[in-house]
């Protein structure tokens, strides 16, 4: 093995093993930052030893005990320091020894909660939400800051400052390293899934750039649901969450057009979308639906991408019911975007002009004010019904307002196409 | 990436016997882990290729030919496909599988093509692709 090949395989093996390093050292050092600092130090020293020595047989186990030792040595040193602190009295320190001996038994322990722990203390709401997705990409998608500045667009200096700040408001604020219970477990487990589908969802339709998707995101995304599907099964937001994300991820192929512009949803060469992925996720779905009574948000996104998925032709899509799936998801989350969404589902199941009475209500919502969807589907209904000159102003208007230029282009088209008839 | 890893077929696997059940548990467990890392997108196991057939293409003539087929190690007795970020990280993975088969065996590791390789190589294919949706638009 050269060394260059020795390097991708450490490479390699960091991917995989990582996150459960991390989350195994958390678990004795209480810290996530600390952690990830101690779970880098013993990835030097097997870039260092391995290319002399050989990648060991169980490099996993060997990255595991590496970080450990040091987490352990670490410990010692700093009961240590507190020894010499006159306040530290007999109780305590007993209490480390106990806490040494529970180290070491942890060391063998299952690695599946750890690593619970670790997504849920990533996706504490102390961070704010971009770091939050920073510190999960890195932490648990095992991205290096590099990578996650390139999928974001922004300076890496600016995700390594996320990164930072975001690891040392845990620490201050004291976060512990744990799965919460009952009612706070619901609220953090939102705030869990909805990193999750930000991650999905900058990968899907990158708000921003020259680039109407970044699969590579959406991949990391689809994986960590589905590590998260397997870590709490009984959960069936979570299932609905992988759902939703492998149905829309299935569509990747039909978005884009052979010039890279976007291709709408209906306007999608269905034979392109990807039947596996379908597959799977009409599976989740299914495992959701097994758990549950009132189905939440993530799994009526689902039920409403599945619609899609099982309607072979734009045509057979059922709308009657994708409305009815849009009304209850505005139950859930009165939001405009839903409502938006519901309209267009109510035009292509009632009629343009019903649609079009939903749209207009929507007009002067100011949460929508530089939204590019809201005169885009305006423009799309009103060319419908034939209000040619309105909708070219509303095409035009979406244009300027989307950030993506992939998207500023279709819509620029669509404008001029309204002339042209 | 998606890769397709194949597990290699040996006598025992032609056979068509069933695994052995000590390999069988190591087997459902590393399963299990692919699972947990989010890789695995599907696995399945094949019958013994005498219950298989292959069909030879020569110009125009089509012959059938029925298993089971020689050389066993040339056959494929199970696959899974993966989602991984790199060749090196599909064979790392692969180090970590049990040893399918109680006698010496072999897993091969392909890349699978998605649509975006063969918009590069091929922009006709896509291009006609979309000429043959304006076709049907159209006809509507």
């Amino acid at each position: 093995m050269t060394a260059t090949d020795t390097h991708r395989a450490i490479e390699a093996v960091w991917r995989i093993e990582s996150a459960k390093v991390i989350a195994g050292v958390a678990r004795i050092v209480r810290d996530v930052g600390l952690a990830e600092e101690l779970a880098q130090d013993a990835l030097v020293a097997a870039l260092e030893q391995w290319p002399k020595a050989g990648v060991p047989e169980n490099p996993g186990a060997w990255l595991m005990q590496a970080a450990k030792h040091r987490a352990i040595d670490l410990l010692r040193r700093n009961k240590r320091i507190e020894q010499k602190h006159d306040e530290i009295g007999r109780e305590l320190e007993e209490k480390q020894e106990r806490a040494a001996e529970e180290i070491e038994d942890a060391a063998e322990d299952d690695v599946g909660d750890d690593l619970l722990r670790l997504i849920f203390t990533a996706c504490h709401p102390v961070l704010s939400a971009e770091a939050r997705v920073a510190l999960t990409l890195r932490l648990l998608g095992g991205l290096t800051t590099d990578e996650i500045a390139r999928a974001y667009l922004v300076p890496e200096a600016t995700v390594a400052q996320r990164i930072v700040r975001a690891k040392r408001t845990l620490s201050e604020a004291k976060v512990p390293f744990e799965v919460p219970r009952g009612s706070e477990l619901e609220a953090r487990l939102a705030s869990v899934l909805q990193v999750i589908y930000l991650i999905f969802n900058e990968g899907y339709s990158a708000t921003a750039g020259d680039d109407w998707m970044r699969p590579g995101l959406c991949e990391d995304a689809v994986r960590l649901g589905r590590v998260l599907a397997e870590l709490v099964p009984r959960e069936p937001e979570v299932h609905g969450l992988v759902a939703l994300m492998e149905i829309q991820a299935s569509r990747a192929g039909a978005r884009t057009g052979p010039g890279g512009e976007p291709v709408l949803l209906l306007e999608q060469n269905r034979v392109l979308w990807d039947r596996l992925l379908i597959r799977r996720g009409l599976a989740a779905l299914e495992r959701a639906r097994d758990l549950i009574g009132v189905p939440g948000p993530y799994l009526l996104q689902a039920e409403i991408a599945a619609c899609h998925a099982r309607a072979l032709t734009a045509e057979q899509t059922d709308w009657r019911r994708i409305v009815m799936l849009y009304s209850g998801l505005a139950q859930l989350m009165p939001s405009p975007v839903v409502e938006l969404n519901r309209a267009v589902a109510v035009s292509m199941a009632y009629g343009p002009e019903a649609g079009l009475e939903l749209v207009d209500a929507l007009k002067d919502e100011p949460s929508l004010k530089s939204y590019h969807l809201l005169p885009s589907v305006r423009g799309d209904l009103l060319a419908k019904v034939g209000r040619v000159a309105e909708a070219r102003a509303e095409f035009e208007r979406a244009a300027s307002l989307t950030r993506n230029a992939r998207e500023r282009t279709l819509l620029l088209g669509r404008a001029k196409k309204q002339t042209d008839q | 990436m998606r890769f397709l890893v194949m597990v290699k077929g040996t006598k025992d696997s032609e056979s068509g016997a069933l695994p052995d059940p000590k390999i069988m548990a190591e087997m459902h467990k590393f399963n299990e882990e692919l699972l947990k890392a989010g890789i695995m997108l599907a696995a399945e196991g094949l019958h013994p290729s005498s219950k298989g057939a292959r069909v030879r293409f020569s110009g125009k003539q089509r012959e059938v030919i029925d298993g089971p087929f020689a050389e066993t190690k040339e056959l494929v007795a199970g696959f899974w496909l993966w989602q991984v970020k790199s060749l090196e990280e599909a064979i790392e993975w692969v180090k970590r599988c049990p040893n399918p088969f109680k006698v010496d065996s072999e897993i091969e590791i392909r890349q699978v093509y998605e649509a975006a390789d063969f918009a590069e190589v091929y922009p006709e294919m896509v291009e006609r692709e979309e000429l043959k949706r304006a076709e049907l638009a159209a006809r509507k």
